[in-house]
């Protein structure tokens, strides 16, 4: 029993530990961005600043013209039109894939789906080149369009393999019961399948839609104004010059990091059965 | 795929062939279809995810094959000099693709290892009897859902040589006399950073992943396990090692894959230095490409990287199925 006691406050004191180690650098980042350029650059830091400010989010919200804060509220623009296109697309031809994966007798099933699992393993550098190329020859480059044909062809072989786990998953009868009182194979994925497979369907789409945020080498070599850069992007170029505008480095990163964290901790139930459903059923 | 044919089967009727109900052959039909049908339905279904991506990539994939053994200096369409295997040769010749393979291999290697030790003791850290476990789950899922990028940033700002937090913190602990260069002077200092960056980003992945596989073992062995005399520790090597172990390996393989394509955390926080410190594979490929416009040299490189992966995606495979065959 005693031993039992140990253990419990043992575990405890570690979840502490960790919260601490995980939250602190987030805290960081978020101190950055709120108090004054003095109190970011005095030496040693002293912990409680002389200014607080919102002027660097007002500025990326509000500011008019050519500058970095305005350059970042466009990425940010971009980088959700890019994701949101993304997603629409990859998980409609994924749905429907993943059905006939999961559910009809075909030559080749097995092969189809490791064709599709290969190029999700092949490095983007490898396609980077050629790539590059042809873009420019369509006119596509420094395109929103060109972005999401990309990421399209990222996202949907993730979303292929987890759609056709998932749906495999299942049960089968419904879906029979369903087609013995009349309706096509069709109907029954519209009316009976895609409503039991929400959480699978949310999840999967929650996965691509970071997958795209976070996305950074393709973007990197695409896009080159605001017209398409992405967040990730923006940030980068930022960083790499230099500055020493870390203040506003940091509520661009706060900016950034929002939709996907609060999309975590919202959905998380969905992105931990997501994820047992990746590593268990493979 | 198995067990969902299984429970379609008609159960075996227990009153002899005879009472077979009617309906039966008729509703087996209308739910199989043809082979031939379903096939071609198959194939309708499959169409749009097949133009999706094999149209962006089967066509780049095999263009950068050939540019590999072609000479191309500019990125407009010209006829280039075959060079056959020029390329490689030359790549496997020098030092930076060594030097740069070195860091990779260190990089993945240290990294991975890293995650999967501390993922193991989060995992179990989060299937513990931990008071508000709700919010240690959601605090631990954060670093995974940080943008890369950002990630990368806020380290490089967190270990900046002259305002830095750490090394203001280090000063004022007097665990340092003076402030240093975490990124800036020593090559392998700076390397290891970076894993630092990576290692606190990506072990919520690992341990969320290893977490789904501690869950699918069965209590009564723990409690059996108990009433034999067993303490935590033997249980721990006894019963969870053993039974996490596929999935140890696959999170392994993943990891190490995503590992040795590493570039986003490098270019935002070192962008390859200090004095190509921390240079890895993908980033010397990108350099060679991209800034010496040496396209044919950064497809050879890729390639390389292909093979490298191509290898880990084979393992991680088999033991998919492994893991399959063992579910059913």
């Amino acid at each position: 029993m005693k031993a039992s006691r140990r253990y419990v406050v043992f575990v405890n004191v570690a979840a502490v530990v960790v919260i601490l180690v995980v939250l602190a650098p987030f805290a960081w980042l978020l101190y950055s961005s709120v108090v004054g350029q003095t109190d970011l650059l005095s030496r040693p830091l002293h912990w409680w600043p002389e200014h607080w400010t919102l002027s660097r989010y007002r500025e990326i919200f509000f500011g008019q013209g050519q500058n970095v804060a305005t350059e970042f509220r466009s990425a940010m623009l971009n980088s959700f039109l890019v994701a949101s296109g993304t997603v629409v697309i990859s998980l409609t031809v994924g749905v429907l894939g993943g059905y006939a994966l999961a559910r009809l007798r075909f030559p080749f099933r097995r092969t189809t789906l490791f064709a599709f699992l290969v190029t999700y393993m092949l490095p983007p550098i490898a396609l980077l080149i050629p790539l590059y190329l042809l873009v420019a020859r369509f006119g596509l480059l420094d395109t929103k369009t060109g972005l999401i044909i990309v990421y399209c062809s990222l996202a949907t072989p993730f979303s292929l393999w987890t759609m056709s786990n998932f749906l495999g998953a299942l049960p089968a009868e419904l879906e029979e019961a369903a087609r013995v009182d009349g309706l096509s194979r069709m109907g029954a994925l519209f009316r009976v399948v895609l409503p039991l497979a929400r959480p699978g369907i949310v999840a999967c789409g929650l996965f691509a839609f970071l997958l795209c945020w976070d996305e950074f080498l393709y973007s990197l070599i695409f896009t080159s104004t605001t017209n398409a850069k992405t967040i990730p992007v923006a940030i980068a170029e930022f960083t790499g010059r230099n500055a020493v505008d870390f203040g506003l480095i940091a509520a661009g990163g706060v900016l950034a990091s929002l939709p996907p964290l609060v999309l975590t901790v919202v959905f998380q139930r969905y992105f931990i059965d997501g994820l047992s459903a990746g590593a268990v059923k493979g | 795929m198995t067990r969902t044919v299984a429970t379609t089967e008609p159960a075996p009727p227990t009153g002899g062939a005879g009472r077979r109900p009617a309906p039966r052959p008729r509703r087996f039909a209308a739910l199989r279809g043809g082979p031939g049908r379903q096939a071609r339905l198959a194939l309708v279904l499959l169409l749009p995810a097949a133009v999706v991506v094999f149209g962006v990539v089967l066509y780049p994939a095999g263009r950068a094959l050939v540019i590999s053994f072609l000479d191309v200096d500019s990125p407009f369409p010209g006829a280039y000099p075959f060079v056959g295997l020029a390329n490689y040769t030359s790549i496997l010749s020098g030092d930076r693709f060594w030097i740069a393979a070195e860091h990779t291999l260190y990089f993945t290697v240290v990294s991975t290892g890293a995650e999967l030790v501390l993922g193991i003791g989060l995992a179990l850290l989060l299937a513990a009897p931990v008071k508000f476990r709700w919010l240690l789950r959601s605090v631990v899922i954060l670093p995974w859902a940080l943008p890369t990028i950002v990630n990368g940033a806020m380290w490089r700002w967190i270990l900046n040589a002259e305002y830095g937090v750490l090394n203001s913190v280090l000063v004022q602990l007097h665990l340092q006399s003076d402030y240093r260069s975490w990124l800036g002077t020593d090559p392998f200092l700076a390397l290891n950073m970076v894993i630092v960056a990576d290692v606190w980003k990506n072990t919520s992945l690992v341990a969320f992943f290893l977490l789904a596989g501690l869950q699918t073992i069965p209590r009564e062995l723990y409690e059996s396990a108990r009433v034999d005399g067993a303490g935590p520790v033997r249980s721990f090597f006894r019963i969870t090692l053993p039974l996490l172990t596929p999935t140890i390996a696959i999170v392994l393989v993943l990891r190490t894959i995503e590992a040795f394509k590493v570039f986003d955390i490098v270019y935002v926080m070192t962008g390859g230095g200090p004095a190509n410190g921390t240079q890895t594979i993908t980033f010397l490929t990108y350099l060679q490409a991209f800034s010496a416009q040496r396209f044919s040299v950064g497809a050879a490189l890729a390639y390389l990287t292909v093979l490298a992966i191509l290898v880990l995606a084979m393992i991680y495979l088999r033991l998919l199925r492994q893991n399959e065959m063992r579910a059913v």
